[in-house]
């Protein structure tokens, strides 16, 4: 199963509570906060760093052709609607977020996918194709190292308590929910993997295990395929609640896309 | 006597649990399937990471099997810390003893939400299965 991999190591890093997990939320204490980079060998943070190693950085460019190429009936580009890519600093680290006119959230997948059928009149990308992907990656490289910064919008509420609901339900023939391994084991060993806290800064990520990039969505159907649960399907809007709940427990990290994981 | 044990490993394999095990204090006595199980075959669902999946939170004493967890007590000494009786319910469903237990519930088919279709029903071990691990977990005397 995916769960097995990595290196055995003795470092036993205990985040062993919500509010430890949480942080921040623990005022004046220290931010105990790790994203998954930090729990990685220096070989694959050198990877991860290097935009000449990171293999990510090829679907970033991928998605730099792809921002500049008209397509659909509209005849129109990314690029005709919304100039140079310097206007999407800052997006990926707000996302999801609710669009005009509509009442519930999308993430950034969601959103380009808007863009391509309601403004291009495309067809449709499918989700986790290499160009989604690709512009996605693009997209969310424009705000690497910019803080996670959930909007201020009270609508978004709702969405985001049932992503917590999610986080901390059973499931599965295993019976675990994401929170028994997520914020109760965090840094402790799963056979040879150290579980991470589970931070979405590094969405989409170029996984070894995978050889190719892939999306928060895909990470948490690995999730919940190790754990026996049937995966949400591809267009449930459960994964967009739980990343909502995600970002606002790493509202203040850093982004990282793309990043490197083992 | 032979009918009745086939039968019921039969419907075990099956899936849910083909009957009502006894807890008795903080234990099931008797064995799921009425036979003793086998601890050469326990010892290899242990160490397996598709049947047993014991290494991915415990370590023990299975030296070829070099990632093991440590979310969970070691097992080695299990046989000495437990009578087979109370091995067995904490392998059967562990949260009748601790309903915040990580420990998935080996032998229970019921009350888990959103299983996957293709475990729907099935509980992770068969009978004879827990039987063996069981067994196994009985040798472990340090
Ligand atoms: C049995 C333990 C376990 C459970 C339960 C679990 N995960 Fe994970 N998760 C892991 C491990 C281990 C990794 C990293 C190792 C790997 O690649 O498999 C991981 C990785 C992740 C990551 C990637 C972090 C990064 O740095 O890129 C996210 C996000 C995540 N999990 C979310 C979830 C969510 C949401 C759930 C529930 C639906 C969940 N997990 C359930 C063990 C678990
Ligand atoms: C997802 C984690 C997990 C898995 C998988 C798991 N266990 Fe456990 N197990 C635990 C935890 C945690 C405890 C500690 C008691 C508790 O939580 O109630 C435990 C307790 C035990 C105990 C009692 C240990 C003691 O000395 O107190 C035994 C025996 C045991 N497990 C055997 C097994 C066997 C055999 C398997 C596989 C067939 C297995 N476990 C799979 C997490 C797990």
């Amino acid at each position: 199963m995916t769960f097995v991999r990595g290196v055995l190591c003795l470092v036993i890093v205990l985040a062993s509570s919500w509010a430890v997990a949480q942080g921040t939320a623990d005022k004046g204490g220290a931010d105990t906060r790790r994203s998954g980079y930090q729990d990685m060998g220096e070989a694959l943070q050198k990877m991860q760093a290097d935009d000449t190693a990171n293999p990510g950085m090829l679907f970033v460019q991928l998605g730099g052709q792809l921002w500049g190429k008209a397509a659909g009936a509209a005849g129109k580009s990314c690029a005709d609607c919304h100039g140079g890519v310097a206007s999407m600093k800052g997006v990926a680290a707000r996302y999801p977020a609710i669009p005009k006119g509509s009442d519930s959230p999308v993430d950034l997948e969601g959103r380009i996918d808007l863009c391509r059928t309601a403004n291009q009149q495309a067809d449709r990308l499918p989700s986790g194709s290499r160009e989604l992907l690709a512009l996605e990656a693009y997209v969310a490289h424009q705000s690497r190292g910019l803080p996670v910064s959930p909007p201020d919008d009270p609508r978004l509420a709702p969405f985001r308590a049932h992503g917590k609901d999610l986080w901390q339900a059973r499931q599965g023939q295993l019976n675990l929910s994401c929170a028994n391994c997520h914020d109760d084991n965090a840094g402790r060993k799963l056979a040879g993997v150290t579980i991470p806290q589970a931070h979405p800064t590094g969405y989409p990520i170029y996984r070894l295990e995978w050889q190719t990039l892939g999306s928060l969505k895909r990470r948490l159907r690995n999730c919940l395929v190790g754990i026996r649960a049937e995966p949400y399907a591809y267009d449930a809007p459960d994964y967009v609640m739980l990343e909502l709940f995600l970002m606002d427990r790493a509202r203040g990290m850093p982004l990282e896309s793309p990043a490197v994981r083992p | 006597m032979m009918r009745m044990s086939l039968l019921a490993t039969a419907l075990a394999l099956a899936g849910p649990p083909a009957m009502a095990q006894q807890v008795v204090g903080d234990a099931i006595p008797a064995s799921l399937t009425g036979q003793p199980g086998d601890p050469a075959r326990g010892r290899a669902i242990v160490a397996s990471r598709s049947t047993g999946l014991c290494l991915l939170c415990h370590a023990g004493p299975i030296a070829e099997e070099r990632f093991q967890g440590d979310l969970a007590p070691t097992l080695a000494g299990a046989g000495s810390r437990w009578s087979e009786g109370q091995l067995r319910l904490r392998i059967v469903d562990g949260s009748r003893l601790n309903a915040d237990t990580i420990m998935p519930p080996y032998y229970r088919a019921s009350g888990l939400n959103r299983v996957a279709r293709a475990f729907e029903g099935k509980t992770i071990l068969s009978a004879g299965q827990v039987e063996d691990v069981v067994a196994y977990l009985a040798t472990l005397k340090d």
